[in-house]
């Protein structure tokens, strides 16, 4: 059953990316477009066959970046959400500067991040952390406001105080909610860490990805930039399935249809 | 006074409403006026037409909104934590299995663990599901969840229960089944009960009063004693005595516009 399933999920998208990837290599090939236009998937490939040190460590950096700038949003988004679901006036002050966080043009205020972490993981973390914020804090928080309002008397009926109110009702109801929020912030982070070593990259130093991207494209090195995009997709894709499975697990008792 | 007679003391309360009106903001007015006295021990049930202010008065009651005036007396005066509330539906958190939904008041109330799961089990022995402790609520039937739901109010030995529209989202043979085991439970506890229901057939099966009240804003119309004998069970419902208190009840409805 569960092996059934699985290949049911699996087995459509592996055949679309195969799909395709040949078809890919079919075009470049027959209206041979040049290398430095875009590099047939086999160069790509071969690229990545050539020279899997180098690319482990770049993503290394850049995964160690995407995981702290995650870990912090998810903390930080939470307790943020939590602070702004406490009172109408407090959400009604400062919900609006939340959105800035979704509004701000990261690409604008990297460099300002350069000048205060110094071009480094610290402000490639927080860039990831920018970017990845908003959806917590919308998410969390629109959970903890739709706790059923039955068994928030029901709480209050037997005496639960504020924080027996919030960690045993509203936390655990909002957490499907949250799920969504960090679902949608672990992709994020992969981007916001990526546009961060941009920059690191134009100032020359760090071998994160996004560096990496910046320099093989100053060289024309269209096959190790592929590479290097590829390989942070997956990246994203990977915290994205984390995130999910995690959030499967955790969710595994309240819907009947995950029993079986 | 004999023990059990004692027990059955402890366990009651008597509520007097007298002169509960309710406004809400932007000038709803649910309640006009309800005087109402619930002896102790005595199972008294509500009707009235939708929306004429049943569950308000119910929220009143249990002190989850305060009246625009009037009072709610309870005599003894009693600890929140003795009251117990059941709503429509199931209202179980989905995140914890039925042992734990079933000990959260006395978890909430800070009771060790240990006797918060004896006192939890034996409230589902109580309503006959001692043997699905360990399952989710998404794994229970809906007959089988309000179950639960009445196992958790039961599990804090309640003086005072107040029930809204409980089994109304069941089918009819489960409703029955339920009706059958609560009026059983309360010929075993004689707890103080206020049961909100549309049906004049449950309230007859389960009741020894039947409070009527209006349209709203709502006013009690008729306030009918249910002469039935004390242990009811299923051939009661066919019975000649079981229909006319059914139509008294009905006709008192008539007359509050329902
Ligand atoms: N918090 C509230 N704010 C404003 N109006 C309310 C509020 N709660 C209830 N009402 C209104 O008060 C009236 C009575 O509501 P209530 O829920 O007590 O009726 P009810 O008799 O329980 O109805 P039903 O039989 O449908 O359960 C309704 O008109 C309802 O819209
Ligand atoms: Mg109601």
């Amino acid at each position: 059953m569960r092996g059934g399933k699985f290949i049911a999920n699996v087995l459509p998208p592996v055949l679309v990316l195969i799909v395709v990837t040949a078809a890919a290599e079919g075009i470049i090939r027959a209206l041979a477009v040049p290398m430095f236009l875009l590099p047939r998937p086999s160069t790509v490939l071969q690229y990545m066959a050539q020279h899997p040190a180098d690319l482990l460590a770049s993503l290394g950096t850049t995964a160690q970046a995407a995981l702290i700038g995650f870990f912090a949003s998810a903390v930080i988004g939470m307790i943020l959400a939590i602070s702004l679901s406490a009172s109408s006036v407090t959400r009604r002050a400062f919900y609006p500067y939340a959105v800035f966080f979704q509004t701000v043009p990261i690409v604008a205020i990297a460099p300002l991040l350069m000048i205060w972490c110094g071009p480094g993981l610290a402000a490639v973390a927080v860039s990831a952390l920018v970017v990845s914020i908003f959806p917590v804090i919308a998410n969390t928080l629109a959970g903890l406001l739709s706790t059923d309002p039955a068994l928030e008397d029901l709480f209050r009926l037997h005496g639960a105080g504020r924080w027996a109110r919030l960690w045993k009702l509203k936390l655990p109801s909002a957490t499907p909610h949250i799920v969504t929020g960090l679902r949608i912030a672990a992709g994020l982070a992969v981007i916001g860490t990526v546009v961060g070593e941009f920059l690191v990259g134009l100032m020359g130093s760090g071998e994160g990805l996004g560096v990496r991207i910046v320099s093989a494209k100053k060289l024309g090195r269209t096959d190790e930039l592929f590479a290097a995009v590829l390989i942070a997709s997956l990246l994203g894709l990977a915290m994205f399935a984390a995130v999910n499975l995690a959030g499967r697990l955790l969710l595994r008792h309240w819907h009947a249809s995950e029993q079986d | 006074m004999t023990s059990q007679a004692a027990a059955t003391i402890d366990r009651s309360v008597s509520v007097r409403l007298l002169d509960l009106r309710r406004t809400f903001d932007g000038g709803v007015e649910a309640l006009a006026g309800i005087t109402l006295d619930v002896a102790p021990g005595q199972f008294a049930a509500i009707l009235g037409p939708s929306g004429c202010g049943k569950s308000t008065l119910l929220r009143l009651v249990a002190g989850l909104d305060r009246p625009t005036c009037g009072t709610v007396e309870l005599h003894p005066p009693l600890d929140r934590r003795r009251f117990a509330y059941v709503f429509q539906d199931a209202h179980l958190l989905p995140w914890r299995n039925v042992l734990r939904n079933v000990a959260l008041p006395l978890e909430l109330a800070g009771i060790a663990q240990r006797q918060r799961q004896a006192a939890a089990v034996d409230a589902l022995e109580q309503v006959g599901l001692a043997e699905v402790l360990r399952r989710y609520p998404a794994q229970l039937s809906g007959g089988m969840k309000m179950r639960v739901s009445l196992a958790r109010a039961l599990v804090t030995r309640p003086k005072l229960l107040l029930l809204d529209e409980p089994f109304a989202a069941l089918d009819e043979i489960t409703r029955q089944k339920l009706d059958q085991q609560l009026r059983d439970l309360w010929l075993a506890h004689r707890m103080t009960v206020l049961f909100v229901t549309h049906s004049t057939a449950e309230a007859t099966f389960l009741a020894d009063r039947a409070v009527v009240l209006s349209r709203r804003p709502a006013r009690v119309v008729a306030d009918l004693p249910i002469d039935l004998p004390q242990r009811r069970d299923a051939l009661l419902r066919a019975s000649p005595q079981f229909a006319a208190a059914t139509k008294t009840i009905y006709q008192a409805l008539e007359r509050g516009g329902a």
